[in-house]
């Protein structure tokens, strides 16, 4: 009996702990979100006495929100730095899924000529071509980013959608390479057969029958690709500077140059994470099975 | 020799009549060799107008990559004519081959030619080639070789995080409510802007008079709470920043490990009477090795691209105690826009990385033999 009854208590102690530590880590996680939030309705003295909870502490205002032109007050009136927002909001919407779009279907066709067929080009044999597409995820940026610029600026790419998602495509081509990889050698070449022996060409059974099957990895492949375009920084300072300027580009900008206004920081910040926060709520099922093909297969 | 050779017999082996006329293949070797012609005009002309020889050109190089793009159409366009359906086999790997080698290779190639050279981009000057001269530079600059030894601190810093995702994997893995719940929180400093955890965490929360960490710290009893004044101190903020971010990525890589984990071989431990920590040690993690492996790999790959919040939050001060390599070259570039001696650093870079990774990668190998 007494026994059974520690068995009971190491049960609680360790159900106590395991939570405890998780929830310890959630609220890493989260925090700085919700310090970012309520930092963007706070007035520059509820800043300065670093204030926590609203309604509580302070009482919330609009006060970032109305710079960028996004308040209740402010939204149906003119207002330039909201426009602006919107260009650089447009722009990394577009160049980030085009070039998300672009390496998927690049990846794709060649992750499956790659799992399907022997190929010989020079003396590169399937896997040298696969290391070759696959080695280009430990090229730095920062080694094509010199030669980039300077190739750019004579092709007249410097500042344009184009160009950067040309770069953008590169950076994420491997990674789509790898996970489609895996998504297609797990399709039964069976079903291809069939198709093929029925008369139809390699690509007309490649749209009709593999591509329903591997349409989910190719949604997460997508996914994932967007997430690191969304984000990507570091090109885009060096590439663009006013017609195709991307977010982050733009908030990294007023970090330096406006660093007193908190308030406003902090709405534009939260802006800039906010799309891809709802993305990772709605569709985390599929950025972790992207992530966990790389994973499981190695 | 005009054909492709089967090698072996492919996975996909389908029996196809090769009924190709020799018109077409004529067809095709034309197009491939007037496109390559058109793009060798172009280039030679825009060539020698820039040098000033001619005086008639185009505006810039744009035309020659119209023409690289024709070229690339126009030879794959050809291997269908001439290979017939084995051409169209070619094709799926073709696109993504000849899009790498216009990006990576030939701006590698490019970028070579110009670490041999002093070549201020704001200088009218242009470019002087001045032979080993940045080689010997580099060798000098102490700089340089203090962000190479950060990137080692950096680099082991992940056996720290490793150790944090792998405890909370394990976590995630036992039978808990709301494990949904817990995975959409963990994920979600993943998918935050680098840009924006550099304002959220690195400017605002750790700010010395009212941040919410420098409140924190204060209470615990640190006077003054300056995270980014003294080196080591700056180091340790800036790792616990990048960590922030990235453990999500090895949180997810290895609760997929162990998801996929023999559960019989686990019922059987049980059965056997084994505690929790011989099972770990046993069983756990030898079956986990690979999975644990390829995240570190993975891992140090992101690490070693680190830069985004160094750039904004410190800038690689104080002194250069934080600086990653790709910093200090980006603030070698915007300071004094020298594009060859920025460009031959990141060269030596990638070569040491090649090194390092190829090091790595066979080490990696010849344990999970040993293990296995």
């Amino acid at each position: 009996m007494a026994s059974e009854s520690s068995i009971m208590n190491n049960n609680l102690v360790e159900k106590i702990l395991i939570y405890g530590i998780l929830l310890f880590w959630t609220f890493i996680c989260l925090f700085p979100i919700y310090w970012t939030a309520t930092t963007s309705f706070k007035t520059a003295a509820s800043v300065t006495q670093g204030l926590l909870i609203p309604w509580v502490d302070f009482e919330p205002a609009w006060k970032g929100w109305k710079n960028l032109g996004l308040s209740p007050d402010t939204i149906f009136t003119e207002s330039n730095p909201r426009e602006e927002f919107f260009a650089r909001f447009f722009n990394t919407a577009l160049i980030s899924s085009s070039a998300s779009a672009l390496a998927v279907i690049l990846g794709s066709f060649a992750a499956y000529g790659l799992s399907r067929f022997n190929y010989k080009f020079g003396f590169m044999r399937n896997p040298d071509i696969s290391f070759f597409f696959l080695s280009q995820l430990i090229l730095p940026p920062v080694v094509l980013a010199l030669p980039l610029l300077v190739l750019y600026r004579e092709l007249d790419l410097l500042d344009t959608h184009i160009g950067m998602i040309m770069i953008y495509t590169l950076t994420v081509l491997p990674i789509v390479i790898w996970i489609m990889r895996d998504q297609f050698n797990a399709v039964p070449i069976e079903l291809e057969e069939a198709a093929l022996v029925d008369g139809a060409s390699v690509w007309v059974s490649f749209f009709r029958v593999v591509f329903p099957i591997v349409l989910p990895g190719i949604a997460s492949a997508f996914i994932l690709c967007l997430i690191l375009c969304w984000n990507e920084y570091f090109l885009a300072a060096l590439i663009t500077s006013t017609d195709a300027k991307t977010m982050p580009v733009m908030v990294a900008s007023q970090i330096s140059s406006q660093s007193i206004k908190w308030w406003n920081m902090a709405a534009i910040s939260l802006a800039l994470c906010f799309p891809l926060i709802v993305v990772a709520i709605f569709l985390e099922r599929y950025i972790v099975k992207g992530m966990a093909a790389g994973a499981i297969k190695g | 020799m005009n054909e492709i050779k089967i090698v072996e017999r492919d996975p996909l082996y389908v029996v196809s009549q090769s009924s190709v006329n020799p018109k077409t293949i004529r067809t095709g070797k034309l197009i491939v060799w007037a496109s390559f012609m058109l793009m060798i005009i172009i280039g030679t002309v825009q060539g020698l107008y820039t040098f000033e020889k001619i005086n008639f050109g185009f505006s810039n190089w744009r035309p020659l990559l119209y023409a690289y793009i024709l070229w690339a159409v126009a030879i794959g366009y050809s291997r269908v004519l001439i290979y017939g359906e084995r051409g169209k086999r070619n094709l799926f790997v073709f696109p993504a081959v000849m899009f790498i080698i216009s990006i990576v290779i030939f701006p590698i190639l490019f970028g070579l030619y110009i670490s041999f050279s002093d070549w201020n981009l704001s200088s009218i000057d242009g470019r002087k080639f001045n032979g080993l001269d940045n080689f010997y530079q580099m060798l000098a600059d102490p700089y340089y070789w203090n962000s190479l030894k950060n990137m080692i601190y950096y680099i082991l810093a992940v056996l720290v995080e490793f150790v944090i995702a792998f405890l909370l994997a394990l976590l995630l893995n036992t039978q808990i409510r709301g494990r949904k719940f817990f995975r959409i929180a963990f994920l979600i400093p993943l998918m935050l802007s680098p840009v924006a955890v550099s304002w959220m965490v690195g400017k605002s929360m750790l700010e010395q008079r009212f941040g919410p960490v420098a409140n924190f710290a204060r209470w615990l009893g640190w006077d003054t709470p300056t995270f980014f004044s003294n080196p080591e101190i700056a180091r340790l903020t800036m790792m616990c920043m990048d960590a922030w971010t990235f453990i999500p990525l090895m949180i997810i890589m290895l609760l997929a490990g162990l998801q996929a984990l023999p559960k019989e071989v686990l019922e059987a431990a049980k059965v056997d009477g084994a505690n929790k920590w011989t099972m770990f040690k046993n069983i756990i993690f030898p079956i986990m090795l690979p999975v644990s492996l390829t995240t570190l790999v993975i891992r140090i790959i992101f690490k070693l691209k680190l830069a985004d919040i160094i750039i904004i939050v410190t800038a690689g001060g104080p002194g250069g105690a934080t600086d990653s390599v790709t910093s200090f070259i980006v603030r070698e570039y915007r300071d004094r826009s020298n594009v060859g001696y920025g460009t031959l650093l990141s060269f030596v870079y990638l070569v040491l990385i090649i090194i390092f990774m190829t090091i790595l990668i066979r080490f990696v190998n010849r344990w999970l033999q040993r293990a296995a």
